[in-house]
């Protein structure tokens, strides 16, 4: 109970941590792709520099429009920054610490729906853009959240079906059992990770994800050019900030799914040669590596890519993302039912897959009733 | 014990919200606390270890189609002044209906829940993906898939609603 409350604690202040120092990382990385400094007034390397940004924020002066709805105003932010931060409770963040009576996981939740999780979080996450947005009382707040939510769940659709393609080849919902099956790098003759198995997928989740975070190019939602700042344009002081500060939180988060789902998590090459509290670590810098590394993609991306139109916005996530990602789905379906066997004559493997059904409780005679119901 | 006094808490604030949903005056509100009556309905479903259908229903209804719901009624932008009219009659008539629907359903529940106890302690995995999957693909094959055709039916009227007619302008 302590251990979880200590991991809950440190997930919390390093998830923070490292959102406030991505913003320094963002303007540094811009900086070096567009050759020049950035900051470097504040401490040495600018490294002060989200310090003094915070400071600013929280001593703005803190204005709501006349006309907004006051709540909903002030819950709107709250409700981003929250729903960003719940999704890292499902992570597996480094090999479980295998002591003399029990082994200790650095994941806050071991929920054997681990990734239904993350979805759920993600889908919930819209709303605080959305209530944000529809509160503030302002045509173009309004526009930026309705291009926010019909993004994320034009997305959303792509997003779960490349998930699922995950799923399939694993056999469980849990990020621990996942991140398991890629253990080591080399396994029967094959990269491990899942991104030599699935390349296809990688490259859906990686371009839903930019999407889900409306990263550029995929930044329609705040669009400048157009929208003044999107959803947030009446938002000032600390509420502002939760709204930017969630958005990094979620590009940490997204990023560390990634290299969970795709890129072995905590898994290195040559790991089975370390063990206990070293292989805990050295999987956790890993793990951070992977993600940092992401990161630095997802910067990249945005300063090299202009933004796109909405229309092509929609046009490539229903009719790019989401048959591309339904036709991956539907050729590992088919590889795996040929691997275990189902289209050849032996019926002894079809058997063991049949296995008799056990009657679960709970479901009791009135769905019996339902079901002549519904075949009449 | 413990258990019994949190299923009546989640059960109280279920109700709250549902209510709070017919007896709010602002439409965009009142689909804001439909919104949270269904994460506490998720709640309820994890007292009773169905981890996967409570997060399928924060998906699907909290996540999807709640915001679709939203997105229309914030466009919509209802509020006092447009709102059509009721008379006295349709009022009295809304009221009679849907206190004999609540009367009929506590009728057909009262005995339900008598019956059953609130939560089978020993019922650890039936909520379990693996259990529903089984269930679903053997035992309820026909009702599922039937359900399934139900749903591409209305995914092709969709389709065919929000297709563009053709211009006959020229």
């Amino acid at each position: 109970m302590i251990i979880k409350l200590i991991i809950v604690v440190a997930l919390f202040a390093i998830t923070l941590g490292i959102a406030a120092y991505l913003t320094l990382m963002e303007r540094k990385v811009a900086a070096w792709m567009q050759d020049r400094i950035g900051p470097d007034r504040a401490g040495p390397f600018g490294l002060l520099q989200p310090l003094a940004d915070g400071g600013k924020m929280f001593f703005k002066e803190d204005f709501r429009p006349t006309n907004a709805d006051k709540w909903l105003f002030i819950i709107g932010p709250g409700i981003a920054m929250f729903t960003s931060l719940i999704t890292g409770a499902v992570i597996p963040w480094a090999p479980a610490i295998q002591m003399a009576t029990e082994s200790i996981a650095i994941q806050v939740a071991d929920v054997n729906i681990g990734i239904l999780f993350i979805m759920g979080a993600v889908s919930i996450g819209v709303y605080g853009i959305m209530i944000g947005g529809w509160a503030s009382n302002n045509k173009f707040a309004l526009f930026g959240a309705i291009r926010a939510s019909s993004q994320m769940i034009s997305y959303e659709l792509a997003m779960g079906v490349s998930v699922i393609t995950i799923v399939m080849m694993t056999g469980s919902l849990s990020l621990n059992k996942i991140v398991d099956m890629q253990h080591g790098f080399w396994q029967d003759g094959w990269f491990s990770w899942n991104v030599f198995k699935q390349p296809i997928c990688f490259v859906v989740f990686l371009i839903t994800a930019l999407a889900e975070c409306n990263r550029a190019p995929f930044d329609l939602p705040e669009c400048e050019s157009e929208l003044i700042g999107g959803y947030h344009t009446e938002y000032g002081a600390m509420k502002l900030g939760f709204f930017l500060f969630a958005e990094y939180v979620n590009m940490f988060i997204s990023c560390a799914v990634i290299s969970a789902l795709f890129f072995g998590g905590y898994n290195f090459p040559g790991m089975d040669h370390f063990s206990g509290l070293t292989l805990t670590i050295l999987g956790g810098l890993v793990f951070f590596a992977k993600t940092f590394f992401f990161i630095f993609v997802f910067m990249w991306i945005r300063w090299t890519l202009p933004r796109f139109r909405y229309d092509q916005l929609m046009h490539i996530g229903w009719k790019k993302m989401i048959p591309l990602a339904l036709i991956n789905l539907l050729i590992t379906g088919v590889v795996i039912a040929y691997t275990e066997g189902w289209f050849s004559k032996n019926k002894d493997s079809e058997s063991a897959s049949n296995a008799k059904v056990e009657q679960p409780l709970g479901v009791n005679t009135s769905l019996e009733k339902t079901k002549t119901g519904n075949s009449l | 014990m413990s258990l019994d006094l949190i299923f009546y808490i989640l059960g109280g604030l279920t109700i709250g919200t549902a209510l709070m949903v017919v007896l709010s005056k602002h439409p965009v509100r009142s689909v804001l606390y439909l919104v949270l009556t269904f994460f506490l309905i998720s709640a309820n479903y994890v007292m009773m270890n169905a981890q996967f259908i409570a997060i399928v229903n924060i998906i699907v209804y909290a996540g999807a189609i709640m915001v679709l719901f939203l997105f229309v009624l914030m466009l919509l932008n209802l509020n006092k002044e447009n709102e059509p009219k009721h008379s006295l009659w349709m009022t009295v008539g809304a009221m009679i209906a849907g206190g004999g629907l609540f009367l009929v359903l506590v009728a057909a529940m009262r005995d339900a829940i008598l019956a059953a106890p609130m939560i089978d302690e020993n019922s650890e995995k039936v909520g379990l993906v693996e259990n529903l999957g089984q269930v679903l693909f053997t035992k309820y094959v026909l009702p599922f898939e039937v359900s399934s055709i139900l749903f591409l039916a209305a995914m092709v009227g969709a389709v065919l609603l929000a297709k563009r007619e053709k211009q006959t302008i020229e």
